[in-house]
């Protein structure tokens, strides 16, 4: 068995495939819409399913009917997830899926569905704490050291109000799967972030052995946090398919359930009080915060973010439970809130002791957990954005469209999650990797074929990658930015562990111990004689009948040095402002993020562009609209449910840290961190040009124009 | 969506015949198809549900812009693109072209149509989430005090408090346009100002056109003067305006003769700020009458609990739509 030194990644200046910038292998097939999502399922015999959701916002069920529904013709099965008496706590909460022969009946069946509700009292909006009531339960007060005499005593105190709302995860592909209820087990094809552990949630709310569900996802359209669960849905279309002989049902939800019910991030109101030393050290921080996620409350996000040695601390706050759909993980889930309520508080604070932000936040980086990191970040951020020169105090841009600058920070864990891979080197030479993990978009498929064609010495293209499938590998869902860690580890392990055994059965041949070998472009060779090499094809050719076949297992508390958890990032943004439409124009944004070891520049800066455009639509566009009277939400669609398009985001500069000492570390993943500081950063880069605080976001041309005229909105 | 009957005719006769089928004269019986950008979504969600469907597209009449007898005519089939691909408008009329290219999709304009864009209903999210034109509940209105962020700020004592969608409207309207329409009983022209109407019921419309009219044609007079519109949007494409103004102004010399102001996305129907045509008459245009002239043009606005942002924006659009119409944007 080789050594945990075998495994180590190989230094920086030897890659040859690993580190490089090299296209997503599936960017032609997505591009060209070749390849299949979980929307795209089809065959013959396929019935539709369509689910339907509460109109009401809270409300009981008194009667159902579905006999009218149930004589039409088409109509295979129906399902029910409530019965009279049945609770119903936001709008869109699944009541009933039908399935049918055609999408058309399927939809004039549920129609005919006829339910009776007995309509209850409502809260969907928690921005008015004092309206909320019982709604409210609060944490209880955190206290570290004595804040009231450090405000007393502090030279400078900054107090504001800063507010983020609920965003939903509007996830391009909607949620849903198709369901196969054969004799032989149930045929599941899910949009899933978690293809090892999905079908397992499945069989357990099925009450089947976890044994008889085979999932099958190749593609999924985004999930952000939001596609972990199998969900009702999901169990619902099951028993579809159960009462429909069997026969596969596909149901996806609508867009407006997919914004109701299908997952959204808690929204974050904060009254923040912060005070800071002659020397512009911050000394104290007071905070009444309160959030909302759905009817279970939830979203506390983690205040004072990233300063987390202030040394005189005191927190407050509530959660609301409001008659919403329930909040689920949200890239960063609560960082980015926490980056916006702590970033506009010390950037307004800096502003009050007359201190240009980069140098007030890099002296503060002491209070962090990576002073290094931020300190190095803020400096490459700012020659990037040449903020010394686009700086001015703010308000002081000239004429009625002003241009500001503003930044942020951001911190994630990262870490690789349980993973397995099975490697398989052939007789003939071909190569299979397999491992029960899926690619979120991001590029998994990609980073995995590189470190096995890296650790193999052979070209990208021979590797014969097999993902999607829980008949594969348990690889852990793809959460908390650990996939990356996770299966670039486990890959590496099982690689290095088969091309072991090729070495042994190779290294007579060459008349040296297996040791002593080393495979690089597509041969076997002697280390330090590469004249006595054998192609790789012949050298598999050595193998018996039985292939090679290893395993490579990453543990998630035993990294051995191939991944690593815990970054920092700097964002800055440049806007320019239209004072007199309060319209706000992205110029230029500015990612600086560490990563460890980067697998991919190409992929990971792309992550990164994906990251800032996400965040500039929660800073200018994206908030989900609830209106108290009817408890609906009046936006669940994706016309006012407003996403930013690529004539509104500007240029983007992302920059990875590859310095040594962060390759070092070994691969970190980078989906969540970047994501983070961006709306922060742009919020006070609005500031800067228009000399005064939009106090919540999105900055709207409402919001804008009413801080600017001391209004508020 | 519900079931139709769907009719693909070849003329204008044709399709009257069609129209006429209805028993009743209930609005949304029958439905005209042009390019389907808005019937099909309204249809999906189940806000129109007709028994019968209409295909214009095929109807060749309908198509087309040419000269006709001092006005220009523009047919109701013509697609957004083809107009503001169109020279003579570009140059003549950029109060239309601004309009086409301000609605921000090229997927829109190339299925949407002029007649359309001129019948689509509003996007007043209570309205789109099944509550009726006026949007009400339990016979209370929901928008005064609920979202309403993107409603009416003039011309909003109610019963109706959505704004008019059309981009074309506030042009037309500027321009003296008049809409041309006909029915099994007979052929008639209604001034743009006319076309579009404020419902004071639920059974009402916001335009004139009677249940079983055609939109055949929009006549331009092509006696105009320097004309504009001006749009402001949030977002560079698929968006709405905020606001936006339509300006014609008849010059005598550097002088203005005759102004028409005309505000869009404000109020229920494309809104002729009179103040400002009369504040702008005898007046030359530079930034502070302009200015000036915004200001005129809301003076009689009285923004609801969330939209007074809008008034600025109007004023905004007014003056920047001046400025370009005079050259000195
Ligand atoms: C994201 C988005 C942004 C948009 N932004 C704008 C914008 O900024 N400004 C703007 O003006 N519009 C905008 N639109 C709307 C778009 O312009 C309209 O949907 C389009 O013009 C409608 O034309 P159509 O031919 O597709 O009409 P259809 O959908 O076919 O018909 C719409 C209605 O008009 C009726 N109708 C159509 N033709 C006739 C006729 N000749 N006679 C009688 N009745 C008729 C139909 O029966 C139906 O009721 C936007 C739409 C979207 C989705």
């Amino acid at each position: 068995m080789p050594n945990v030194s075998d495994y180590q990644w190989p230094p920086m200046e030897t890659r040859k495939v690993i580190g490089k910038r090299i296209s997503r292998v599936d960017g032609l097939p997505k591009a060209s819409g070749r390849a299949k999502y979980a929307y795209d399922f089809y065959r013959k015999d396929l019935l539709f399913g369509v689910l339907v959701g509460c109109p009401y916002a809270h409300a009981r069920v008194k009667s159902i009917d579905d006999s009218a529904a149930k004589a039409m013709k088409g109509v295979t099965a129906i399902e029910w997830s409530v019965k009279p008496g049945s609770e119903l706590q936001w709008q869109g909460q699944e009541i009933v899926a039908v399935a049918a022969e055609t999408e058309e009946t399927a939809r004039d069946a549920a129609r005919a569905i006829k339910v009776e509700y007995e309509v209850l009292p409502h809260v969907v909006r928690e921005d008015d704490l004092a309206a909320v009531g019982n709604r409210a339960k609060a944490a209880g007060e955190q206290v570290t050291g004595d804040p009231d005499t450090a405000f007393k005593s502090a030279a400078q105190v900054h107090e504001g109000f800063y507010h983020i709302p609920v965003l939903t995860h509007c996830c391009l592909e909607a949620h849903g799967q198709t369901v196969e209820w054969t004799p032989n087990g149930i045929n599941y094809w899910p949009s899933t972030q978690g293809v090892s552990t999905v079908g397992g949630d499945l069989a357990q709310n099925l009450n089947v052995p976890a044994n008889t569900v085979h999932v099958d996802m190749q593609n999924v359209g985004g999930g952000f946090g939001s596609k972990f669960s199998a969900d009702h849905w999901g169990v619902m279309c099951a028993n579809l398919s159960k009462n429909s002989g069997g026969r596969p049902v596909k149901m996806m939800l609508e867009r407006n359930l997919e914004l109701m019910t299908a997952g959204n991030r808690p929204s974050g109101f904060a009254q923040i009080k912060v005070a800071a030393d002659q020397d512009g050290k911050i000394v104290a921080w007071q905070s009444k915060s309160w959030a909302t996620g759905g009817i279970g409350g939830g979203g506390a996000p983690p205040i004072p973010y990233v300063f987390t040695n202030i040394p005189h601390v005191r927190l407050n706050h509530s959660a609301v439970a409001t008659n919403c759909g329930g909040s689920r993980a949200w890239r960063a889930p609560n960082h980015p809130q926490a980056s916006y309520l702590t970033c506009s508080a010390l950037d307004d604070l800096a502003h009050k002791l007359n201190m240009d932000p980069v140098e007030f936040f890099d002296k503060n980086f002491e209070l962090t957990a990576r002073a290094d990191t931020y300190k190095w970040q803020i400096r490459k951020a700012a020659e990037l954005m040449e903020w010394a020169s686009k700086y001015k105090p703010r308000g002081s841009s000239p004429g009625p469209v002003k241009s500001g600058v503003g930044l942020a920070v951001c911190t994630w864990g990262g870490g690789g999650h349980t993973s397995n891979c099975l490697a398989t080197i052939n007789r003939d030479g071909s190569v299979v990797i397999e491992l029960g993990t899926q690619d979120l978009g991001v590029g998994a498929r990609t980073i995995i074929m590189q470190v096995a064609a890296e650790t193999y010495g052979l070209p990208l293209s021979m590797i014969d990658l097999r993902i999607g499938k829980n008949s594969y590998p348990v690889s852990g869902p793809s959460g908390g930015s650990t996939t990356s860690g996770g299966v670039s580890s486990s890959t590496r392990k099982a690689t290095v562990n088969a091309l072991e055994k090729l070495y042994e059965a190779v290294a007579p041949s060459l008349g040296v111990q297996p040791n002593q070998l080393q495979a690089v472009d597509a041969r076997i060779q002697v280390k330090g004689d590469p004249s006595k090499a054998i192609p790789w094809k012949q050298a598999c050719a050595k193998l018996g009948t039985t292939p090679i076949q290893e395993k490579g297992f990453n543990d998630q508390r035993r990294p051995e040095g191939l991944n690593a958890s815990g970054v920092g990032g700097v964002q800055m943004a440049e806007v320019s402002v239209d004072t007199e439409t309060g319209i706000v124009r992205m110029k230029k944004f500015v990612a600086v993020q560490d990563v460890g070891l980067v697998l991919n520049p190409k992929l990971a800066e792309s992550q990164m562009n994906g990251a800032v455009i996400m965040g500039i639509c929660g800073a200018l566009l994206e908030e989900r609209v609830m209106d108290q009277q009817t408890g609906k939400m009046l936006n669940a669609d994706m016309e006012f449910y407003k996403l930013a398009g690529i004539g509104d985001v500007g240029e983007i500069v992302s920059v990875l840290d590859m310095r040594p000492t962060t390759d070092k570390r070994g691969v970190i993943g980078i989906g969540e961190p970047c994501a983070v500081g961006v709306v922060a950063a742009i919020a006070n880069a609005v500031t800067n040009a228009i000399g005064v605080r939009v106090s919540g976001v999105p900055m709207t041309p409402n919001r804008v124009l009413a801080a600017l005229e001391g209004r508020t909105a | 969506m519900e079931k139709f009957s769907y009719a693909s005719p070849k003329t204008v006769k044709e399709t009257v015949a069609l129209l006429d089928q209805k028993t009743n004269s209930n609005p949304g019986q029958v439905e005209v198809l042009a390019g389907g950008t808005d019937l099909i979504a309204m249809m999906k969600e189940y806000l129109a549900t007709p028994k019968l469907v209409v295909n214009i597209k095929d109807v060749h009449e309908l198509h087309g812009i040419r000269p006709e007898k001092g006005w220009v005519s523009i047919g109701a089939a013509t697609t957004l693109d083809d107009l503001a691909e169109n020279q003579m408008i570009r140059t003549k009329y950029p109060s239309l072209y601004e309009a086409a290219v301000g609605i921000t999709s090229p997927q829109i304009r190339n299925m949407g149509t002029v007649g359309g864009d001129l019948c689509q209903r509003p996007r007043c999210w209570y309205f789109r989430n099944g509550y009726g034109l006026l949007a009400m509940d339990n016979g209370k209105p929901l928008v005064p005090n609920g979202e309403n962020r993107f409603h009416a700020i003039l011309d909003n004592s109610g019963p109706a408090y959505f704004v008019s969608p059309s981009s074309f409207g506030p042009a037309l309207v500027a321009l003296g346009a008049k809409v041309k329409a006909i029915s099994s009983s007979g052929a008639r022209e209604i001034p743009a100002a006319e076309f579009f109407v404020k419902p004071t019921s639920e059974t009402q419309r916001e335009i004139s056109l009677k249940p079983n009219e055609l939109v055949t044609a929009i006549l331009i007079p092509e006696n105009v003067g320097k004309n504009t519109t001006y749009e402001i949007r949030e977002r560079q494409a698929m968006d709405w305006p905020l606001a936006a103004a339509a300006v014609d102004l008849k010059m005598n010399g550097g002088t203005i003769s005759q102004a028409r102001v005309v505000l869009g996305h404000v109020a229920p129907t494309p809104f002729a700020a009179t103040a400002a045509d009369q504040f702008l008459a005898g007046k030359s245009i530079d930034e502070k009458t302009a200015e000036e002239a915004g200001r005129q043009a809301v003076q009689s606005a009285t923004p609801l609990s969330q939209n007074a942002y809008k008034v600025r924006l109007a004023q905004v659009a007014v003056k920047r739509a001046l400025l370009q119409a005079g050259g000195k944007a």
